[in-house]
């Protein structure tokens, strides 16, 4: 029990980067990349948990209450829009590759051309 | 390398990846320990500076830079997409067919949308108090703003988005945040040090420089994301590219090699 | 207070499992059209996920984002790329569900 977050992150990173290898369809590896990525997210949140703690945000909770390690979540924070900009930046490529080749198969898009 | 080649490689680096990262979580600190040292550090360094959401206070305060560095890759990451997304000068623009809609789901759209902004405007503004802050506040604005678009019509959409203010926006406060850390820089203390008064813990105008950056990353992340998918509904749905048959520079993929 | 940091404990491994499971089956879903629609429910689930670790700023962030922003990129993305002539495999597939084929000029 102690070990399943961490051993779900590591499945989902394996099973993003099984689907970039394995993939026919250059959008389908994009979306595979965003599963990669969030193994990340899950990771990081799991080392910040701490047992019968609340959100860090003293709002509405008494300062002193235990509560969970903000760096890491300040960290996945940015990082998910930061992600899903960088994502976008892909898919672009992925449409300027299929105006200039016709195909969006990468075992077709072999070759570097001088 | 052909694909069975590909995927028995992989399959071997995957064996070993998961055993070495197996082995390696066995030495973490077990799922859900009290001891976080980085994270009650965190917490009595943002109560000190009077913000009530510890999260935006590591954000924007303590690892500000950090910030400045994501937020000018979200900015970049904008810029080479509308790059690349161009109108080439063999693609034509067509003005897009009007498309049905719905009485209904116009209705709620035009209901839900300001309500909507004023949610997003409300996250981004609270983002030291309460969870929030700029970048989910923009996100929240930007695909709120994008309610036009799915209850109504792509032309409803482009009549509520001023592109070209919004580009003049985004770049406007990438800027703001980086001349915000000037006023650490102008007072002797460090490049985005939080130098302004800290107000009273809790109140709307806590945390010194928290609130302005927090608002000058709302707004770029919002104008941002709009121009962003602004870009990729403008290749959807106006821009027409030439058929493969008629492509002037004839290139073709490359020829196959295994 | 044990009975509460029990409940959240099977919470978090009630959604941690869904999300293993729904990223599965994002990668094995191998036309874009549909991977975009288990994306956005990937993108639920995190953002439950992430709620069940006491992270509400994190699950606001990916609630908007996994579920809106990334599956209309690619939505738009493919009906982009669907053209006549070479294509793959994925492109000769069913009816067209994305939001993206409304007011368009064809």
């Amino acid at each position: 029990m102690t070990l399943l977050p961490f051993l779900a992150a590591g499945w989902i990173f394996l099973v993003g980067v099984y689907g970039m290898v394995t993939s026919r369809n250059l959008v389908h590896a994009v979306g595979c990349l965003a599963v990669a990525q969030s193994s990340t997210y899950v990771l990081l949140l799991g080392v910040g948990f701490r047992k019968g703690a609340t959100a860090p945000v003293f709002a509405d909770v008494p300062v002193g209450t235990p509560v969970v390690d903000p760096v890491v979540q300040a960290l996945v924070l940015t990082d998910v829009v930061v992600g899903a900009t960088v994502t976008a930046l892909l898919l672009s490529l992925v449409i300027q590759i299929r105006k200039r080749y016709g195909t969006l198969d990468p075992e077709e898009l072999t070759g570097l051309k001088g | 390398m052909n694909r069975r080649a590909r995927s028995a490689v992989f399959l071997v680096a995957a064996a070993v990846f998961a055993a070495a990262f197996t082995a390696a979580c066995t030495g973490l600190p077990a799922f859900g320990t009290s001891t976080h040292p980085y994270g009650s550090r965190a917490v009595g360094a943002a109560i000190q500076r009077h913000t009530a959401n510890v999260v935006s206070a590591v954000n924007f305060d303590q690892r500000a830079i950090d910030t400045l560095g994501e937020e000018s890759i979200l900015f970049g990451a904008v810029l080479g997409a509308v790059v690349l997304l161009r109108q080439a000068r063999d693609e034509d623009r067509q003005a897009p067919v009007p498309g049905r809609i719905l009485p209904t789901t116009l209705l709620l759209g035009a209901g839900l949308l300001p309500v909507t902004l004023l949610v997003g405007v409300y996250i981004v503004g609270h983002g030291q108090l309460s969870p929030g802050g700029g970048f989910q506040g923009g996100v929240v604005l930007a695909t709120g703003l994008h309610l036009a678009y799915v209850a109504a019509d792509y032309r409803v959409l482009r009549r509520v988005r001023p592109l070209a203010a919004l580009g003049a926006v985004d770049a406007a406060a990438a800027g703001a945040f980086t001349a915000l850390g000037l006023a650490g820089l102008i007072t002797g203390a460090a490049y985005l040090q939080n130098v302004l008064p800290l107000g009273t813990f809790n109140q709307l105008t806590s945390g010194g420089l928290v609130p302005l950056i927090n608002a000058a990353v709302g707004v770029e992340v919002a104008s941002g994301v709009v121009v962003l998918l602004a870009q990729f509904l403008d290749q959807a749905v106006e821009i027409e590219s030439p058929p493969d048959g008629e492509r002037p520079q004839g290139t073709g993929p490359s020829p196959e090699a295994s | 207070m044990s009975g509460i940091s029990g409940g959240v404990d099977a919470l978090v491994v009630v959604t941690l499992v869904l999300v293993t499971a729904a990223a599965t089956a994002a990668v094995l879903t191998r036309d874009p059209v549909r991977q975009a629609a288990v994306l956005s429910g990937l993108g639920l689930c995190l953002a439950l996920l992430f709620l069940a670790v006491q992270a509400p700023d994190v699950a606001l962030s990916q609630l908007a984002v996994g579920t809106a922003f990334t599956p209309l990129l690619i939505l738009l993305t493919v009906r982009k790329v669907r053209r006549s002539g070479r294509g793959d495999p994925a492109d000769e597939d069913g009816p067209r569900a994305d939001k993206a084929g409304r007011g368009e000029g064809r």
